[in-house]
């Protein structure tokens, strides 16, 4: 049962290059899905619209997402925003701005329950509470009443993580969840990812740009650059045999103890490089 | 964990005491002004032109800041004038930030060609000079207290429609504005849940600071003679009429000058002590 596929998703600048060509990538349920690239390659905004919160400068031109098995391209806007909540979360990447200050923590968890689900208010605190309880945040009840500037990073990604587990949803996408966060604090919270996702049986999508993380958390994955899917391979299968001479490259990238100055291996072009070289291309084929 | 500064409950600062103090003195004092006021403050009596305040010799009992040249009471007449002036400051105050604060928040949170259309429209308004287009619209709609509030309002609601529409788009930009709209809330209820609570520190530090700013222009217009008008006691006014006579009189201009200096400061001090307290971020 594949909860999130996607099918050669075009989206581009509006009026401008492309972003993301022809992306295709299939996240089954109760699996975590690696989407790895450097800066720039578009692995959030890949997220973005999924979730439908693209940047106004941003189209999507082509292609279709999959929801749980419908099309939300198709649906009119106040049922795909009702649809994408019902079946899809955020694990957000900075746990400092993904709060709302100026509200307690209650109601900001609550608020899912009684939005999406139609809860009463008071069984959905009795949810926050047991939700916190799960991510393993002492004293709850005191947590509820606290403003997010109460809390440190690693609290307040916590609760994130709760309240995206909530309304219980099909899909969730990590949109690189623990690069905001220190080492100590960014290994309990990529095992509480971990942990609630097998609890919950939720599909996730984990975009980041540490093959490290990849290894320890995913089943499968997708290289992304230049807004391409340059592999999609199972876990293994890429850490013992990369295909691509792009996912060659940034595995070979990755710092090991016994060489910790072992020479980087350059990829040919910079991905603004690419991007522009596509362009140019496709400008002489359109002009042939 | 918590953090320590959340425990520590940050007393009412010197500045919201001073500042507040000021104008809940100054609120009494324009209710209560016919009960408190000792003299008409229209009463002339020419014999007793420019008594000088009671420290000085040749006072009358009585008039206790002294009196004009027509020999109205100073301090009755600054008591009477604290009614329009703060009637002036509440009105005025309101409907500038309702006004502008709304068109900010649109423009800030929606963007695109709302934005486009309200930012070119505030650009162009802000070309004008701000006192002699009041002064226009008054000589237009003919003075009286309602004009005064409509020409504070036409003038200033462009100061609250840039601030607040900057302040709405860099909240609209944050993350948790991304995961109300994921959760399946409307792009209007984000505004009103999301986006206003966080602005709303910044709207009541400007709405106390164009309070101030209010003061001023009903004083500046009373100043040119375009306030209520001539006979009712305003501050800018009685500045106006302290300056012809201020070698024989000082007390006439000096008197409503530190009345309007103290209050306008207290309404901006006022403003910041508020946000200061109440900004969930600065907290």
């Amino acid at each position: 049962m594949s909860y999130l596929q996607i099918k050669n998703l075009d989206v581009r600048l509006k009026g401008g290059g492309p972003i993301l060509r022809r992306v295709s990538l299939d996240v089954t349920a109760g699996q975590v899905h690696g989407l790895v690239g450097e800066s720039g390659a578009g692995k959030s905004m890949i997220g973005k619209a999924v979730l439908g919160t693209l940047p106004r400068a941003l189209e999507i031109t082509g292609g279709a997402i999959m929801l749980d098995g419908t099309d939300i391209g198709t649906l009119p806007p106040a049922e795909r925003r009702k649809r994408i909540g019902a079946t899809a979360a955020l694990i957000p990447q900075d746990p400092l701005t993904a709060l709302n200050p100026s509200k307690r923590i209650g109601p900001q968890i609550t608020r899912r329950l009684v939005d999406i689900l139609g809860w009463r208010r008071a069984d959905a605190q009795a949810r926050a509470l047991e939700l916190l309880d799960e991510v393993h945040i002492p004293d709850p009840t005191r947590v509820m009443r606290s403003y997010p500037h109460e809390l440190s990073g690693g609290m307040r990604q916590r609760i994130l993580i709760a309240s995206a587990f909530a309304a219980e949803p099909k899909l969730i996408i990590a949109d690189e969840p623990t690069t905001a966060l220190d080492v100590t604090v960014q290994k309990q919270i990529l095992r509480l990812i971990a942990e609630m996702q097998k609890r919950h049986g939720t599909a996730l999508l984990f975009v980041t740009h540490d093959l490290g993380v990849v290894s320890k958390v995913c089943d499968s994955l997708s290289v992304l650059y230049a807004g391409k899917v340059v592999e999609d391979a199972r876990m293994q299968r890429f850490f013992m045999s990369p295909i691509h001479a792009y996912s060659r490259a940034l595995l070979a990238a990755t710092p090991t103890y016994t060489d910790p100055k072992g020479s980087l291996m350059p990829v040919p072009d910079t991905v603004i490089d690419a991007v522009e070289l596509e362009i140019a291309q496709h400008d002489v084929r359109a002009q042939a | 964990m918590r953090d320590a500064r959340a425990e520590v409950r940050r007393p009412i600062g010197l500045r919201l005491w001073l500042s507040g103090g000021w104008l809940s003195l100054l609120a009494l004092a324009a209710i209560f002004a016919p009960l408190i006021a000792p003299h008409d403050p229209l009463a002339q009596d020419l014999f007793l032109g420019r008594l000088p305040p009671f420290w000085e010799d040749g006072t009358e009992p009585g008039y206790v800041l002294g009196t004009d040249s027509l020999g109205r009471d100073v301090l009755s007449r600054i008591l009477y004038g604290a009614r329009l002036a703060l009637i002036v400051a509440l009105v005025a105050g309101t409907l500038t930030c309702l006004i502008g604060a709304t068109l900010g928040l649109v423009a800030g949170y929606y963007r695109g060609w709302c934005d486009r259309i309200i930012s070119r429209f505030v650009d162009i308004w802000m070309a004008f000079p701000p006192v002699l287009f009041a002064i226009l619209l008054i000589a237009v709609l003919g003075p009286g207290l309602i004009s005064i509030i409509i020409a504070i309002v036409v003038i200033d609601w462009t100061r609250f429609a840039r601030v607040i529409r900057a302040e709405a788009m860099s909240q609209g930009a944050m993350d948790y504005v991304a995961s109300a709209q994921v959760a399946g809330r409307t792009q209007f209820g984000t505004m009103l849940t999301e986006i206003l609570p966080n602005v709303l520190p910044t709207i009541v530090a400007l709405l106390t600071l164009e309070m101030g700013i209010a003061v001023i222009v009903e004083a500046i217009l009373s100043f040119v003679n375009l306030s209520i008008s001539t006979d009712s006691p305003t501050w800018g006014g009685m500045i106006a009429e302290g300056r012809t006579s201020v070698h024989q009189a000082w007390w006439v201009l000096v008197f409503p000058l530190i009345t309007l200096f103290l209050t306008v400061l207290s309404f901006s001090q006022l403003g910041e002590g508020l946000k200061d307290r109440f900004d969930p971020v600065l907290r």
